[in-house]
């Protein structure tokens, strides 16, 4: 691994448990992780395999049964109520399957809500220019295509200039053309704007445009592979 | 049990807050309908049954004298079925260990036989042994009031002399439902007795043997009483016929008739509202429901199941709901309305008050929540037959809010982003918004203009005892007296001053319109008992012409300069023809006031005064009751004090009840409203709410987008229930307003802010409910579902 680059996660036996005695489920198992800042990290497994829960750990949504997640030298298992919302609220931004976009905000308006609460926000009109809705921004969800509204939702991500954007199935929901373009918009935002951006899929084919591949198996790392060569996502077979 | 009624009790149990809530409100309706139209009946049939059974005269016909021959001939009066004559007279008791002698009516009873007409409920002790002039039977409320036992020996002033009785039996009668003082409105046990004896000791005491001074008629089935009425007055008329009076004439059945109606009235206009509010919950609770399990009504109709079939699994939560909010409210209405029989046996003096609800009121209070839940079920179930399997499971579009769009220039610049999405969920659902503000401010309204009304009374206090009777002691003779009976009392230790006064009975009479009351003659000065303006200014007494009451003038149909019929049913019964001088505000009573000389002179009675006001010095007080009580010509004598403080009482023991009956009616249907809005918003926006989360709003920050809205709605509603309250009032007050007293209208800030402060208190119960559930929300969980 590259020792010049800070890291901007580390965890170390990051163990969650969900449930107690028979019932108990092991979600991790103990995961040690190292992930430098400014890569696009993809996170593959099957469906349970400990992907998601990870994210969502080292995302601030979730807490750990045991063990240790480190942001920047925080201890993000040992944050209150309180510092992990100051944590979403200033490095993190999500982007979800399904956009969760609110209904009653046109798409300018969705970004704004997160630049009115962040520290150093871009301009709303570039983050959505970055994202290519330049001329829809006065529309409302319900008058967008699935794929707008995800564009969207990642313009509303990364317009508080996060650390970190955390991508859980983003193409999920979408076609091939339209999956392509989102993953455009992660890339660029990535090579932009210097964010760690972490995708959790199960499209296999979207690791080739990361720097690094995390492969998971029932709740702990089965291998990392870094790639020498990235492919852009018109490259990457759907 | 099929696997959709499964469902529906899984369901149910899902909602148990909101469904609980709505069947309370449901309950809550019923509640009232069964106490109200229960104690209706029970009123009614009691009421009834007494009468019949005690042979209540249909008409009562007092004269000054009439020889006993004259029964006969007013018992062939075409439609007359029965006639009894009988001795009454008023008296003044003294109770041992009380100052102040009592005032008490006593009433004959015939010789070995039951009286034909007005016969009494003996519940202790035994009848009168003819031929013993000092047994007495007492009014069983007095005797209770005072502790007074079967043997104990009552000291009576009758007619000037002083007497002793002994008391044999304790009884009630019809004529007794509601007793007060001659001149008071108010009931006081304490304060009024009566007595019944044998007619010989009457006859002695009042000096009227072989007479009768009362005849009481009875009507045969289906006779009209008006020609009875002039007839009997015909006869009686040259021995001082004092004017005979039907039955709904007589003050306890204008009381308890009054009562009947009210409640009547009450029960028709109260229970409507929540069953409008309940099927308004419903409406917004299952059309929710229905929204959020589209996919599963799709999966079901994919499977074969028909539209009725889908459609009567939700009716069927409905039918549950309201069914288990009306039982609930069936037996609260039982409970409630045996507690309010009660109430209603302290004030009226029925020998039993059994609460009986007809069944009819069952099958309607059931009937009517299932009807009007129906209502707010109907309209959903349209929805559920409109969605095709097909359209049900495809995932919902995101609510469109593009048609705020006039909205949503203005909003930029000014407001934030959470600020933002609250408006534009109050501009998409304007309906839903309107309909939960209108429920709350209805319910407000409601309670706050009943609370208003209840707190008016102080003003009736105020207004009464403050402005316009300022004595401290009235006096009344047996009889009109001259001038200087009314000096005399001047010279009785502590009296300060005395005000004399003349009051007569008469027929006021407009054209067609009528009423029987009396004029009351006041001196040229008056200070201790006058007559009011509006702005509470003495009236001066014209020295021709007559000042009449509001009240009064409004059952008159006369104004100021147009003449009025007087006919005065005592002493040489004149028939004047008086000019309306001005209009006199009171809140007791009908009054109508003359100057006194004016009075006395059209009487022909020159001088001649019927009882004073007093100023005394209250250290003094026991001295002068001792003095009244040895002053032949007094018949009466009260306290101000004494009546203020029994209306007082009256008030505070109805009134703390009320209150919190009202404030729990505001504060029930407002918690329905607010917290089954909570939940709808809550269900709509959780995914909304886990996104600010996430973002990196706080719970607090988060919580605002959805509770702002229902700020929203309780603040519209608040000043729209205070509008609402305001002019429910002027209709309570007018509809409840009689000739025995009226109801001011008056803007009572308590009353608002009661109801105020219980729809922010249920408001905020509901919302801390549900932002407790905010708090809870699973952020991943909820982020990763598709609605």
């Amino acid at each position: 691994m590259n020792e010049d680059i800070p890291n901007t996660f580390v965890t170390k036996g990051l163990t969650k448990v969900y449930g107690e005695g028979p019932a108990a489920v092991h979600a991790l198992r103990g995961v040690d992780l190292e992930i430098p800042r400014g890569e696009i990290v993809v996170l593959l497994g099957p469906s349970g395999s400990g992907k998601s829960t990870l994210l969502n750990i080292i995302g601030g949504l979730d807490r750990a049964s045991d063990g240790v997640a480190l942001f920047e030298d925080q201890d993000l298992t040992a944050m209150s109520d309180r510092a992990l919302t100051r944590y979403r609220r200033d490095h993190v931004g999500f982007v979800f399957q399904f956009y969760n976009l609110m209904p009653s905000l046109t798409a300018r308006e969705n970004v704004e809500l997160v630049t009115e609460i962040a520290d150093d926000p871009m301009d709303v009109d570039e983050a959505l220019r970055l994202v290519g809705l330049g001329e829809r921004m006065d529309h409302f969800p319900a008058q967008m295509s699935g794929g707008e509204q995800q564009r969207v939702a990642i313009a509303r991500a990364v317009a508080k200039n996060p650390t970190v954007l955390f991508c859980d199935e983003p193409t999920g929901a979408l076609d091939s053309k339209t999956g392509r373009a989102v993953l455009h918009v992660l890339n660029d935002v990535n090579a932009k704007l210097g964010a760690t951006v972490m995708i959790v899929t199960h499209a296999a084919a979207t690791a080739a445009m990361a720097h690094r591949v995390i492969h998971f198996a029932d709740g702990a790392i089965r291998r990392v592979e870094t790639n020498e060569t990235r492919l852009s996502p018109d490259e990457i077979a759907w | 049990m099929s696997p959709l009624d499964r469902k529906l009790w899984r369901d149910l149990w899902r909602i148990k807050g909101q469904a609980g809530a709505i069947a309370l409100v449901v309950a809550v309706g019923v509640a009232l309908l069964v106490m109200m139209s229960g104690m209706l009946t029970s009123l009614t049939e009691t009421r009834d049954t007494y009468y019949e059974r005690y042979r209540l005269a249909d008409i009562f016909a007092p004269v000054t004298r009439a020889p006993l021959n004259m029964l006969e001939r007013l018992a062939v009066i075409p439609g007359v079925a029965s006639v009894e004559g009988r001795i009454q007279g008023g008296a003044l008791l003294d109770i041992k260990g009380q100052a102040l002698p009592v005032r008490a009516q006593a009433l004959s009873l015939p010789p070995h036989r039951e009286p034909h007409l007005n016969g009494l409920y003996l519940s202790d002790g035994q009848k009168l042994t003819p031929g013993r002039t000092e047994e007495v039977i007492l009014l069983s409320s007095f005797a209770k009031a005072h502790d007074l036992q079967l043997g104990d020996y009552l000291s009576a002033t009758m007619h000037g002399a002083r007497r002793s009785f002994r008391i044999v039996g304790f009884a009630t009668a019809p004529e007794f439902l509601f007793t007060t003082a001659p001149g008071e409105f108010v009931p006081d046990d304490a304060r009024f007795a009566v007595l019944w004896m044998n007619e010989d000791a009457l006859a002695a005491a009042y000096d009227v043997k072989g007479a009768f001074n009362e005849a009481l008629i009875s009507l045969e089935r289906g006779a009209r009483p008006e020609p009875v009425l002039a007839a009997i007055d015909a006869a009686l008329d040259r021995y001082g016929g004092l004017g005979a009076y039907e039955r709904g004439d007589h003050m306890s059945d204008r009381f308890i008739s009054e009562e009947i109606n009210g409640l009547q009235a009450t029960s028709l206009a109260v229970p409507p509202i929540f069953m409008g509010v309940a099927a308004f919950l419903l409406y917004i609770v299952i059309t929710r429901l229905v929204q959020a399990e589209r996919e599963q009504i799709g999966l079901i109709k994919a499977f074969g199941y028909t539209d009725w079939e889908v459609s009567l699994h939700y009716f069927k939560m409905v039918l549950v709901i309201a069914v288990a909010g009306a039982v609930m409210g069936c037996l609260l209405g039982i409970w409630a309305g045996r507690a309010m029989a009660g109430i209603y046996q302290s004030v009226y003096h029925f020998p039993f008050l059994v609460f009986r609800v007809d069944p009819q009121s069952f099958v309607s209070g059931v009937g009517v929540s299932i009807l009007s839940a129906s209502a707010g079920g109907m309209l959903v179930l349209r929805r559920v037959f409109a969605l095709t399997p097909a359209v049900a499971m495809r995932p919902p579009a995101p609510m469109d809010f593009s048609r705020t769009g006039a909205l949503n220039e203005r909003l930029k610049g000014w407001l934030d982003q959470p600020s933002r999405m609250v408006l534009r969920r109050v501009f998409r659902n304007p309906g839903r918004i309107l309909g939960a503000v209108l429920g709350i401010a209805v319910g407000m309204g409601l309670s706050s203009a009943q609370l208003s009304v209840m707190l008016g009374f102080d003003d009736t206090l105020d207004l009464t005892f403050g402005v316009i009777d300022r004595s401290d002691v009235a006096v009344s003779f047996f009889e009109p007296m001259p001038a200087k009976a009314a000096f005399d009392l001047a010279h009785l230790p502590g009296v300060i001053e005395v005000e004399p006064t003349r009051a007569v009975g008469a027929v006021l009479r407009n054209g067609l319109n009528s009423y029987r009351g009396s004029v009351t003659g006041l001196v040229e000065d008056a200070r201790l008992n006058r007559a009011v303006n509006k702005n509470m200014g003495n009236i001066d007494m014209p020295e021709n012409g007559i000042v009449l009451a509001r009240a009064l003038a409004d059952i008159l149909k006369i104004a100021p300069g147009d003449t009025l019929q007087v006919e005065v049913l005592e002493g040489k019964r004149p028939v004047l023809e008086v000019k309306v001088a001005s209009i006199a505000e009171t809140l007791l009573g009908s009054p109508a006031f003359m100057r006194m000389d004016t009075l006395n002179r059209e009487m022909g009675e020159w001088g001649r005064v019927s009882g004073a006001y007093l100023r005394v010095d209250s250290g003094q007080l026991p001295v002068l009751y001792e003095a009244v009580k040895e002053t032949p010509s007094v018949a009466g004598v009260s306290r101000r004090e004494d009546s203020r403080a029994a209306m007082q009482k009256l008030m505070d023991t109805g009134a703390g009840a009320m209150r919190f009956v009202m404030a729990a009616i505001a504060g029930i249907i407002t918690f329905g409203i607010v917290y089954n809005s909570a939940r709808i918003a809550f269900g709509e926006q959780s995914r909304d709410l886990a996104s600010l989360r996430v973002i990196g709003f706080t719970r607090g920050e988060a919580s605002f987008v959805l509770l702002g809205e229902l700020a929203i709605v309780v603040l519209l509603a608040i000043p729209l229930g205070i509008g609402i309250g305001y002019y429910l009032s002027f209709l309570i007050a007018a509809g409840f307003s009689t000739d025995l007293y009226q109801i001011p209208t008056v803007f009572r800030p308590q009353a608002f802010g009661t109801a105020a402060i219980a729809v922010v208190l249920a408001s905020l119960i509901s919302g801390w409910l549900v932002k407790r559930d905010i708090d809870k929300v699973n952020l991943v969980a909820t982020l990763k579902t598709r609605e």
